[in-house]
């Protein structure tokens, strides 16, 4: 009836995941409890659940994002405190097991759940705007693709309390990831988790390039489009290119394990590497897809903040496009060890460092653009230059791992985690931190408390200093990563230091939260009643913070790139001339309900309930069916209404 | 011309501006929709080309098992072939005819479709448990997993599109044929179509290569 599950899928033997668990639960539960007291369910289902509006839809990815964010680390220091006190002797307090599931959570949390959902969040916000018209090309689609994520995310986090996760890392390497080697739940946690929420990235992806390509306001042609918006397409174009490889990757590995095909198997003519090389060209263009959009922030953030147009933005664009392309061609120095001999090793360390070419002319573009600017150093610009000091040290030594001989010495080792957090942490999460501060003004009317911003900032970057340095230097030492105890007392300084680091990151998060806390609290007093608190160039910042529904009363005609500052230097600042009805796309909850069956039918595919399964799955393909088979999905708002709501914020 | 010229061009957007390098505004809804679906048509592509890399990785990791030669019936995959892509035809005699808004033909062509299409699925399900009989199932060998996978995700995606078929023939009935479900068959048949060059593939990589 219930297939694998039994009690005995609950930890009650593990204190630490449980009472963590049962935390969490409380914390929602009171949650839940306070929006039924408040009476405010109708008003979240109408504004939220079911909304198709990108900018919606938006700051609910960046608000998953940051949830998530607090799930990652919180396995992050774990991992840290029990590296830093498993020494000799002692054993720490995680035994192998549940470390081997903090490792692989930590990993995949981080990527899809935290990296993903910031990135998105703010290429939904931001790219229609900036594009200067009203949503996304299938707003209902977006919904879909939120939600869907959103499903991912909570099956991964149902593995805490019911059953156990993977034991794999996050790319679940075969054949440990078989069923010979993993028979119970936790990498079928992986796979359906991921699976689900790819199925949301996919239809992002088409989404937005669809978007980009085809809903431009008048006159933005593609050398006029911003930075960003750039960024987004090449990012979105990886992702139509890059996710269906590894939803085909999983698809297999899924085979293997629920219907004992021999895809990735140690006998019957199965073949693991095929796995790695499936694997990784999916996972490196993944680097990019988050990489790029962050570095389309930066591009925004130098320019607004020095008061100047970016420096030489086509070579700009076509850095992107270059690596966007030449991310395609590299996946292989993820195992140079793998044994593909000489020839083929050097092809790919030689791609892998030319990327880095594309990537330094974009450096020089963020610096020459601050160079005889007028810089304004606020929040966003703070990270915008930690970023380029952190990330270029990043990027050295990723050219130092593209060498193949030096690759066979570090790789698997503690210098490699340094390097991609170096990265991941300096590009990805310092932009889309940056992004997140940029943006706030324009989502929520008012901006962020400048103090505690700056202490985050400070405490983010010292912190991840201090966190991972001393694992490079641990890597050269000969520390292979994912140790669960440490056999080498003379390594445990460094791993002291790197906790440490580790806990001040922890208080940049803190601070986060109480910027957050005091800004809302004092918001009356920091309203944005221009819609332009940052003399912005990109046409999000001439309508009003936050936007309306349709985004722009009359669509602005485009006539360069930086349209906004260019309309104010000339003083033609949108004028709002005669209104017009306004078609907007009608809410939906197609996508909340099709998350909620798609939430039962991976639960009951992981456990083998087949029978849920089964109606799960014909459940949110029967409202896939239904709302396909509307006809008017718009409501139209009349010119009258849009001229009352224009006053009322022009007032 | 197909479907895709009844929708009209919306008056708003100046001629001028609307050629050259996408200056002229928003694209009109049926660009769009056909776009994206274009886009997604081109993903699924992908995902088929990674299992089609799968299978030229396995094929010749039979295991001990039999080898395609042994197993390939091209007679049957020949017929199969040919419903499929008289299937495609049959599509866009039907597409004509919604475009003409003629329900008569488009129902006639529309059934002639779902036949084809049934047909062909009949046949490589036959075939798929003559195999899995004889003891090639897909738990046989690698190449026999890839095998059945790479075939049987063409096969999985020739059904879901007979569904679908029968729910827009629904549609077209319940709602006539106005430009929303116009939208609708067009990225229909644009599915069809991408099935049979899939299938192109699999017939030349996997059954004529496999069967000498």
């Amino acid at each position: 009836m219930l297939g694998r599950l039994t009690w005995a899928a609950i930890p009650f033997n593990e204190p630490l995941p449980l009472l963590s668990a049962a935390a969490v639960i409380v914390i929602i539960l009171a949650i839940l409890a306070t929006i039924t007291v408040k009476g405010w369910w109708p008003y979240l289902w109408r504004e939220w659940l079911t909304s198709v509006d990108h900018k919606r839809i938006g700051a609910m990815y960046v608000l998953l994002g940051l949830v998530m964010l607090l799930r990652g680390f919180a396995d992050a220091i774990m991992m840290r405190t029990q590296q830093a006190i498993a020494v000799g002797d002692a054993q720490g307090y995680l035994p192998p097991d549940h470390y081997d599931q903090i490792f692989s959570a930590h990993g995949t949390i981080m990527i899809f759940f935290v990296a993903m959902p910031l990135v998105i969040g703010l290429m939904n916000f931001v790219v229609p705007l900036q594009l200067g018209v009203r949503d996304v090309a299938f707003p209902v689609l977006n919904s879909v693709s939120f939600w869907l994520t959103a499903t991912g995310a909570l099956l991964i986090n149902a593995s805490l309390v019911i059953g156990n996760f993977a034991r794999t890392s996050w790319w679940n390497y075969p054949p440990l990831s078989e069923l010979a080697f993993s028979p119970d739940v936790g990498v079928d946690y992986y796979l359906w988790s991921l699976q689900i929420s790819g199925v949301g990235t996919l239809l992002t992806g088409i989404n937005f390039v669809t978007t980009i390509l085809k809903l431009r306001a008048p006159g933005m042609t593609y050398f006029r489009m911003p930075v960003f918006c750039w960024t987004a397409l090449a990012a979105n174009l990886l992702i139509v290119a890059a996710f269906p490889i590894l939803t085909a990757t999983f698809v297999m590995l899924l085979l293997d394990r629920y219907l004992g095909m021999h895809f990735f198997t140690n006998d019957a003519g199965g073949n693991q590497m095929m796995y790695a090389n499936l694997f990784w060209a999916w996972g490196h263009p993944e680097v990019y897809i988050l990489v790029l959009p962050a570095f389309g922030v930066f591009s925004e953030v130098v320019a607004t903040f020095s008061g100047k147009g970016l420096f030489s933005y086509r070579s700009m664009v076509w850095a992107t496009l270059g690596i966007c392309v030449l991310s395609f061609m590299v996946w292989l120095h993820h195992f140079f060890t793998m044994g593909a001999g000489a020839d083929v090793n050097a092809f790919f360390g030689i791609m892998s460092s030319i990327i880095a070419v594309p990537t330094g002319v974009k450096v020089f573009n963020w610096l020459f653009t601050m160079f005889r600017g007028r810089i304004v150093f606020t929040t966003p610009m703070l990270f915008a230059v930690g970023f380029m000091i952190t990330f270029v040290i990043g990027g050295l030594t990723g050219v130092l791992l593209a060498v193949p001989p030096v690759n066979f010495v570090i790789h698997n080792s503690a210098f490699l985690v340094a390097h991609f957090h170096n990265v991941i942490i300096g590009g990805v999460v310092f932009g889309a931190l940056a992004g997140i501060h940029y943006w706030f003004p324009k989502a929520f009317g008012f901006t962020l408390d400048e103090r505690l911003g700056k202490a985050s900032f400070w405490c983010w970057l010292i912190g991840f200093y201090l966190a991972f340095v001393p694992l490079y230097v641990l890597g050269l030492m000969g520390m292979t990563r994912r140790l669960q105890h440490i056999s080498d007392p003379s390594w445990q300084p460094w791993l002291l230091v790197a906790e440490v680091g580790a806990i001040v990151i922890f208080c940049g998060i803190l601070c986060q939260i109480a910027q957050l806390y005091v800004s809302i609290r004092t918001r009356e007093r920091r309203l944005d009643l221009t819609g332009d608190p940052w003399n912005g160039r990109t046409l999000e910042w001439s309508t009003s913070s936050p936007p309306p529904a349709y985004n722009f009363a009359v669509l602005p005609n485009v006539e360069t790139i930086d349209a906004f500052w260019y309309m104010k230097r000339t003083g033609r600042a949108p004028v709002k001339p005669a209104y017009e009805a306004i078609e907007m796309p009608r809410n939906s909850p197609a996508g909340f309900v099709t998350a909620f069956f798609a939430v039962i039918m991976g639960f009951s595919l992981i456990w083998q309930i087949w029978w849920l399964a089964i109606l799960g799955f014909l459940a949110a393909i029967t409202v896939v069916l239904i709302a396909g088979w509307s006809i008017e999905r718009e409501h139209e708002i009349s010119a009258a209404e849009v001229a009352q709501m224009e006053r009322a914020q022009l007032r | 011309m197909t479907i895709a010229t009844i929708d009209r061009a919306p008056t708003a957007v100046p001629t001028e501006l609307a050629r050259g390098r996408g200056g002229g505004g928003p694209a009109p809804k049926r660009i769009v929709v056909a776009y994206g679906f274009w886009i997604f048509i081109l993903s699924d592509m992908i995902m088929f080309a990674a299992l089609f890399a799968a299978y030229a990785v396995l094929r010749g990791n039979t295991a001990g098992g039999p080898s395609g030669a042994e197993l390939f019936n091209l007679r049957s995959v020949f017929i199969e072939t040919m419903c499929l892509l008289f299937s495609s035809y049959t599509c866009g005699l039907g597409a004509l005819s919604a475009e003409r808004r003629r329900l008569d033909f488009f129902l006639i062509f529309g059934a002639l479709t779902f036949v084809l299409g049934a047909a062909f699925l009949f046949i490589e399900v036959s075939e798929f448990a003559h195999m899995v009989e004889k003891g090639a199932g897909p738990s046989r060998s690698g190449f026999l997993s890839a095998f059945f996978t790479l075939v049987g995700m063409h096969g999985f995606h020739v059904a879901s599109g007979l569904i679908a078929l029968v729910y827009l023939v629904a549609q077209v009935i319940a709602n006539g044929l106005r430009a929303a479900v116009l939208r609708r068959l067009l990225c229909w048949s644009l599915f069809w179509h991408a099935l049979d060059i899939v299938w192109v593939g699999v017939f030349t990589l996997v059954y004529l290569m496999g069967a000498s």
